[in-house]
């Protein structure tokens, strides 16, 4: 077990020195644009003093080297400094958005690994088949639409012809959690259905990959029965890519659901990340680049992780 | 126990059919068996002869890609297989007729632990409760003289030696306790010393619970060991079949003889020249992989011009890491390598092109040594032009020259890929890529080992015919001690690291040995039908494979 502490802190270090890096390169990236923040923010008839005083207040006066060691030692404490729109502070704009969007990409996940990984191993077992050819073509339309336009789709039928779900997902505070999830049911639909095909075919893929393998002869020549033969004896060899998939997956879920939380107008992070961009409001781009940087190099950490654990020469050393 | 010899599988006229270039054509050409309880068959070719086909088509199993043609029948107890649905056949699988598969390390699964991969079958037909099944294991571990007989199935595949796993896959076999076991090469993969184990295990316990089986190898030594009966089959069809007594006095087939035949090439033995250089010298040599384990302990031989040395000992003694040394793959820890008495430069980055060249390697297994993308012309004629800096017609010439000294017709090979070649012809392409620099010496590395025997002595003879012509020197790293009879002068014995033994070959022959030597020397199996079970008598079971090994190194 001592080696896979070891592996595992190793993946942990390097996944902090990259997100340290990616913090840099947003810090300054930021730093390179054209324009200057306090006359952004005090508008046309500014006069020189009152820029040089929103500078001096804003930190703006001092070299950047300075205000990225002030921001990123802010950062570690979830402190990113205050809006330039508002004036409030970002992480009390991003928090409850994100505990938002992190809502949504769990309804998503709960339900898309779980159909991905069993359809993937149904497509396997009947590989060549009509249902195999039918699952297919089926979810490789449904990653080749663009999100919005699925969720427009599943708008007009679900929500405007069937009268089933809201078509948009607006939240208040007292609702209750089984109807938090009638709300944000269409959301979450869109996004399955755009993960979904890619994992499932991986699971595909990984599965029939082995099944050439000598010990899965030898399975089938002790009489083992198929679908055992796919889920006892391939599938537990086949996790690490399907995990590295599903997490790739799952870090799209959170980061790249912009459109469809426009679509349906749910108040998640990727509405304020819009806002932010159109706004020039830089210390909440900031802080949405590095949680989404941040989610993407978990998510992979965790897959890495994960891919180790379940290789048995790991996780039983000689 | 009844010793019932009633006939338990019977096969008529199996034609298998294999896909192939967008047709279906036949494997197996019309072959009839017939088997009875409690007696062992050989089934004895060379590769493509439709063996192991002919294994699987004994459980009713057509390998994905092959199909078992019309008019083929497959009689197991009274039950046709030919015609039987699916899970007819499945139910029978495991529980009736076992299958030993030739790679064990392969052949279990690394996902699960070796006794839940034993229990798989009886638990599937419900024979036994789990702890029964398990109990079960553990006694047949025993009989199959496993160490920790309780505890080596609660191990992964990974954590447990080749020829360990080997006999936990006849235990495996027999969990249901099968009327008919399919040994597929089951001692093919393994060193000659561990092989003797599985042997008499396996010839144990098919004895103790009367198993009929089907013994499907291509070494004649072994099966002579093994079977009542011997089946001689080449290209899908029969040659002959006998018993193995009357096989092995008198085969009446051409085809038997010259299998027979194959072990009589024998070069004349070399000796070393008085008062020269050797061409190579390692002196004192230790080696390790990245701060590991020394896997080299002051390893010191020398090999002359002119001459072959044959370095043998088990897998994992050392041997392919001395020729890295040599090759400058992996530098020395310690020691030196001297070239014609001058130190070769460690790091093969470091060396010059001259030095390169006079060292060139001739790899195991042709099919992955050669770039399958690559025309026969380039694979020969790119070191003629890197090291000779041939050009143009030049270039040409020299690659059709070696064409002609591995006697392959140049006009018909030139522009050939190496997977429009038989096996044999890839090899010998490997050696002309080593020739083509023009070398003084150069590191055989089990190069027959993938071959048929026929086919590996041709390469032998080659090899010695080449030696003569360019006076080269051989570095020859095998475990199969019939090729150093036949090829080598010297002979170095390696086991974990160190040099046990070395001298010239017929030295190595005649006793006394070095106990290691003489292990090796005695693991060999021999043509004689009772040679196992006399060695067995002489020796005990004790003394023999990893565990004799084993209490040498106490």
């Amino acid at each position: 077990m001592g080696d896979i502490l070891k592996l595992v802190g190793q993946r942990l270090g390097l996944g902090l020195v990259i997100l340290l890096v990616i913090s840099i390169i947003i810090f300054f990236m930021v730093e390179l644009l054209p324009g200057d923040i306090a006359q952004a923010v005090l508008g046309q008839g500014a006069t020189e003093e009152n820029l040089t005083a929103l500078r001096k207040e804003m930190g703006l006066d001092k070299p950047a080297p300075v205000r990225y060691l002030q921001w990123l030692s802010g950062a570690v404490f979830l402190d990113f400094g205050n809006s330039i729109v508002t004036g409030e502070q970002v992480s009390s704009v991003i928090g409850q958005r994100f505990m938002n969007t992190l809502f949504l990409a769990a309804y998503a996940a709960v339900i898309s690994v779980p159909v991905a990984i069993s359809l993937g191993i149904l497509v396997a077992l009947l590989r060549n088949s009509i249902f195999d050819r039918v699952a297919n073509v089926l979810t490789l339309t449904s990653i080749s639409s663009p999100e919005f336009f699925l969720g427009y789709i599943l708008i007009l039928y679900f929500a405007v012809k069937w009268n089933m779900f809201p078509a948009i997902a607006s939240l208040s505070k007292d609702m209750s959690f089984g109807e938090l999830l009638n709300r944000t049911f269409l959301p979450a639909l869109t996004l399955v259905l755009v993960v979904v095909a890619h994992m499932m075919r991986m699971t595909r893929a990984a599965i029939i990959n082995l099944l050439a393998s000598p010990y899965i002869e030898m399975a089938r020549l002790k009489g083992v029965p198929p679908l055992k033969v796919i889920v006892r004896h391939a599938l537990p060899n086949a996790w690490a890519p399907i995990i590295n998939v599903v997490a790739l997956n799952l870090a799209y879920l959170i980061t790249g659901v912009v459109l469809v939380e426009v679509v349906f107008v749910y108040p998640g992070i990727g509405q304020v990340l819009v806002d932010a961009v159109s706004k020039r409001d830089f210390p909440v781009v900031q802080a949405c680049c590095l949680i989404f940087a941040a989610t993407f190099i978990l998510l992979n950490l965790a897959a890495d992780v994960g891919a180790i654990l379940t290789n048995p020469r790991l996780r039983h050393p000689k | 126990m009844s010793h019932d010899k009633s006939v338990l599988l019977e096969i008529k006229n199996l034609r298998i059919e294999g896909y192939s270039d967008e047709k279906w054509v036949d494997i197996i050409k019309g072959v009839d068996l017939t088997l009875h309880r409690g007696e062992v068959m050989g089934l004895i070719g060379e590769s493509g002869a439709g063996k192991s086909t002919i294994g699987a088509g004994a459980m009713g199993y057509a390998r994905d890609g092959t199909r078992i043609s019309e008019g083929s029948s497959i009689e197991f107890d009274g039950m046709e297989l030919t015609t039987a649905t699916e899970s007819e056949k499945r139910a029978l699988r495991g529980s009736r007729i076992a299958y030993v598969a030739q790679s064990a390390a392969a052949s279990f699964n690394p996902a699960h632990k070796i006794i839940d991969q034993h229990t798989e079958a009886p638990l599937q037909y419900r024979l036994q409760k789990r702890m029964e099944a398990q109990e079960d294991a553990m006694d047949l571990y025993k009989r199959l003289r496993l160490p920790n007989p309780t505890e080596i199935g609660f191990r992964y595949p990974h954590q447990v030696s080749g020829g360990q796993l080997q006999r936990a896959m006849t235990a495996m076999a027999m969990s249901c306790r099968p009327d008919l076991i399919i040994f597929d090469e089951p001692t093919t993969a393994l060193d000659v010393t561990t092989q003797i184990e599985v042997l008499a295990a396996i010839r144990d316990i098919v004895e103790q619970f009367n198993t009929a089986a089907l013994y499907i190898t291509h070494d004649l030594a072994v099966v002579a060991q093994m079977a009542d009966t011997i089946k001689v089959l080449l290209k899908g069809e029969e040659v002959e079949e006998a018993s193995t007594k009357e096989m092995l006095d008198n085969p009446k087939e051409d085809y038997t003889k010259s299998l027979w035949a194959v072990r009589s090439f024998e070069s004349p033995q070399r000796h070393r020249p008085k008062d020269a250089t050797p061409l190579i010298s390692l002196q004192h040599v230790d080696a390790s992989y990245s701060s590991g384990p020394k896997i080299l302990d002051d390893v010191s031989f020398d090999i002359y011009e002119g001459m072959t040395v044959a370095v043998v000992g088990e897998s994992g003694s050392g041997k392919s890491t001395a020729a890295r040394v040599i090759t400058g793959l992996l530098p020395p820890s310690k020691g030196e390598v001297l070239f014609r008495g001058t130190p070769f430069t460690h790091d093969y980055r470091n060396r010059s092109k001259d030095e390169l060249r006079q060292c060139q390697m001739i790899y195991q297994s042709a099919d992955t040594s050669l770039n399958p993308k690559v025309r026969i012309s380039e694979i020969i004629g790119r070191p003629a032009q890197f090291y000779s800096g041939l050009k143009g017609t030049a270039l040409k010439a020299r690659v059709d020259e070696l064409l002609d000294l591995i006697e392959l017709e140049p006009s018909q090979f030139y522009n050939r890929y190496p997977s429009e070649l038989s096996g044999g012809q890839k090899q010998r392409i490997g050696i002309a890529r080593a020739l083509a620099a023009e070398p003084a010496f150069i590191i055989c590395d089990e190069v027959t080992s993938a071959l048929d025997q026929l086919v590996a002595e041709g390469i032998l003879r080659l090899l010695d015919r080449l030696q003569n012509e360019l006076n080269l020197a051989y570095m020859f790293i095998t475990h199969d001690l019939a090729t150093v009879r036949s090829i080598a002068d010297e002979v170095v014995v390696m086991q974990q690291g160190k040099v046990v033994e070395q001298g010239p070959k017929d030295d190595m022959f005649t006793p006394p040995h070095h106990p290691y030597t003489d292990l090796l020397l005695s693991s060999v199996p021999e043509m004689d039908p009772d040679w196992l079970t006399t060695l067995l008598e002489e020796r005990g079971i004790e003394n023999l494979g990893d565990a004799a090994a084993a209490n040498m190194s106490k």
